[in-house]
């Protein structure tokens, strides 16, 4: 590869014409051609246009490739892609940590900067939800190597908790937000304690499964659950005081508690505070987890099975522990989004959820605790500013999904594994 | 119970088995031979859907469906096949060959990016109502007496027939010829095959290449016999057609059209006799106590985990 040559540009030209045409052909019917009735109309500028754009790129890229520097980066793509995970120096903070302490001011005092504007809050709020739902899948996912795709069920058992406990057993936001973590790691474990005794790859698609049983339930159960006109969830409260105008009878409002106007901006800022304090809490668990034996396994097994099983950890049991603790982590998500949203219904959890939140572990890096909560707040955040685009926003979540595996699919995050540090050393 | 209901139930059945077995083709052959499951599978079928009625769109407006409509219909067919196929292709060669080598969870996570790919562009250019074509298949079969009697179209006889066929041409090509024999050396040791001059990566894009032109026959089937179809019916036919490939024994041919024609009888008799409601949780149970029970299927040889 070291002798100085010429670039191939017939090379270049045949593959570009080639790429063309293939792509004038898969795009032409679909995107050309549009039904109407039993009629097409056509409009094939679209494909036209498309298949130019692949012919540019697919002539660019062979020409880069042939370059010095597009060797040398597809050299270092191929071996980012086997590469395995850096260790932590162990000395000093890196600039993660720095940032920590900023981090939680900031988002302490967010919900007082926006009171005044609720739609900023609960925009926020869903993003926060989503954070929380990165991590326990990131879990899964991105520490234990488990591929859940039916993520978005535990998330809707823990919010059917809140809304079926409030309605049949009258439980509150906090006995419901406890029950629903106890019945999401129950209801992981029921699944997956056959599923991953076997080749890892069933679990996608048995996950994938189990997430339409759930749905399929919550819509045909409609004596129980409400079909698909869903049920109300109970807003939290303080110590017994409601954040509604009203309290219902012998209750006390927190504004006449505390002698202060009501503002409907209150609910969503307590709701905040107590999901941003228990994403603190998450955050904090999982980076003492990868620190821990079990974390440790966990990593360990995504890296290297067959090794692993023969240094005696119980692939088992190891297995079922992260996939527990992630779907705990989705029944909490669940309880915090029934009370933001006041309802459910099962319309709320359909497989495009599980992809967004597969797409925030993916797009955050597989294991990297930073990347799942940037990326959870990137991608929440940012189709609302770009609403123009909103109905492209799953088309753009499939494309990153691919073009993420292809270039780094250890995530935008360089993952550095925590340090073993002996006592005394 | 009276025997026509029953009867009528297997006739059901037996269609929807078969639809099942084409699709489950394309899973069980890309599982044999690269080890992954290809969700975006069932959206390939869903892609085919929508190019039968684009092109039986353009026939009409051409006035070939006027002049002779089994010649229309198997226009429609070989085109929606190649087309298909190409799309099979395309999705190989840009979201999984990049991939070979790299970690196992990459070529999972790339399908599902490639699924809900295929399925949005579907939707962004097509739109998100549901799509129809004419019926242009008459005509009913009648068995039995004037009160109790079990009912046949033409459609779900064409159904049974073309899938038949199509399994016993595809068994041909996988036994009998030079394409056949490579792609069971490749399944059985990629690397040797490798090494004894298999170009694998083509051998590989024959496999995706093949499995779509089957999900196209399914599509177009099932087009010409519902009429009706919107972007997502790739979803749930898809983990279903995987199901069947389960239950057959993943990896083998004759065993994903089992599974297909099982699953297809068992989910009809579960919706006309039992409740219509749960028929996609019963199918999705079947799976999950498949994979407890019999792992390896009804005809697929037990999985050996090799360093």
């Amino acid at each position: 590869m070291t002798q100085t040559r010429g670039i191939d540009y017939g090379h270049a030209v045949r593959d570009a014409v080639l790429a063309g045409m293939v792509a004038l052909l898969v795009f032409g019917p679909i995107t050309g051609l549009q039904l109407s009735g039993y009629e097409v109309v056509a409009r094939m500028q679209w494909p036209l246009l498309f298949a130019g754009i692949v012919t540019l790129g697919r002539f660019c890229m062979a020409v880069w490739v042939q370059t010095e520097a597009g060797e040398r980066s597809l050299a270092r793509m191929r071996a980012k892609r086997s590469g395995g995970v850096t260790v932590a120096e162990g000395k000093g903070k890196n600039w993660q940590q720095k940032l920590v302490p900023f981090a939680l001011i900031g988002g302490l005092a967010l919900p007082f900067i926006l009171m005044d504007n609720r739609y900023w809050l609960t925009v926020v709020l869903l993003a926060l939800i989503y954070v929380l739902l990165g991590l326990g899948l990131n879990i899964v996912v991105g520490l234990a190597g488990l591929l859940d795709l039916g993520y978005a069920a535990f998330y809707a058992v823990g919010a059917y908790v809140l809304a079926m406990g409030a309605q049949y057993w009258d439980m509150g936001f906090w006995g419901a937000l406890v029950l629903a973590m106890v019945f999401g790691a129950l209801l992981g474990m029921l699944l997956g304690f056959p599923v991953l005794r076997m080749h890892g790859d069933y679990l996608a698609i048995v996950t994938l499964g189990f997430h339409e049983i759930i749905r399929l339930i919550l819509t045909n159960w409609v004596s129980f659950t409400g079909g698909p006109n869903g049920a109300s969830a109970p807003l939290p409260t303080l110590f017994g005081l409601e954040f509604s105008r009203r309290a219902k009878q012998g209750g006390q409002p927190f504004h006449e508690f505390f002698g202060i106007d009501y503002s409907a901006s209150y609910q969503y800022m307590f709701v905040y505070l107590i999901l941003f304090l228990f994403v603190v809490a998450a955050i904090v668990f999982c980076v003492r987890l990868r620190q821990m034996p079990m974390g440790r396994a966990w990593e360990a097994l995504r890296e290297d099975e067959i090794a692993c099983r023969s240094l005696g950890i119980n692939h088992v049991t190891v297995k079922l522990s992260a996939f527990m603790m992630g779907a705990m982590f989705a029944g909490a998500a669940g309880v915090f989004f029934a009370t933001y949203q006041g309802f459910v219904n099962p319309t709320s959890f359909t497989f495009i959820e599980s992809a967004m939140i597969l797409a925030i572990v993916v797009l955050g890096g597989l294991g990297s605790i930073t990347g799942v909560v940037i990326a959870a707040l990137v991608l929440i955040m940012l189709p609302e500013v770009l609403r123009d685009f909103a109905s492209y926003r799953v088309l753009a979540f499939g494309i990153v999904m691919v073009l993420m595996m292809i270039w780094r699919p250890r995530g935008l995050m360089h993952i550095v594994r925590p340090r073993f540090t002996e006592k005394g050393a | 119970m009276d025997w026509h209901i029953f009867a009528q139930q297997l006739v059901n059945g037996l269609v929807l088995g078969s639809i099942y077995g084409l699709i489950a083709i394309g899973y069980t052959m890309v599982y044999g031979i690269i080890g992954m499951i290809n969700f975006a599978h069932g959206d390939i079928y869903m892609v085919s859907a929508y190019l039968t009625a684009i092109f039986l769109a353009i026939l009409t407006m051409l006035g070939v469906t006027a002049v002779s409509v089994p010649l229309a219909l198997v226009v429609v067919m070989l085109l929606t096949i190649m087309f298909t196929a190409l799309y099979g292709w395309t999705v190989e060669r840009v979201a999984y060959r990049p991939l070979r080598g790299s970690t196992r969870l990459a070529p999972l996570i790339s399908a599902i990016g490639m699924s809900l790919v295929l399925q949005n562009y579907v939707q962004i250019s097509q739109g998100a109502r549901n799509q129809g074509i004419p019926s242009l298949i008459e005509g009913t079969l009648r068995v039995g007496g004037e009160s109790a009697y079990v009912q046949i179209t033409t459609v779900q006889l064409l159904i049974v027939v073309v899938s038949f066929v199509a399994m016993g041409i595809l068994t041909y090509i996988i036994h009998k010829t030079s394409l056949g024999r490579q792609c069971r050396a490749t399944q059985q040791d990629r690397k040797m095959a490798n090494i004894l001059g298999i170009n694998t990566d083509r051998v590989i894009s024959m496999v995706f290449l093949i499995g779509a032109a089957m999900a196209a026959i399914a599509g177009a089937l099932v087009s010409f016999n519902y009429g009706s179809f919107d972007f997502y019916i790739g979803f749930v036919t898809g983990i279903k057609a995987f199901t069947a490939a389960v239950l057959g024994g993943i990896g083998s041919l004759p065993g994903a059209m089992l599974g297909g024609l099982i699953l297809g009888l068992s989910e009809s008799l579960f919706s006309g006799l039992i409740n219509t409601d749960y028929k996609d949780v019963f199918a999705f149970a079947l799976l999950v106590l498949v994979l407890i029970f019999r792992p390896s299927g009804l005809l697929g040889k037990p999985e050996v985990e090799k360093v």
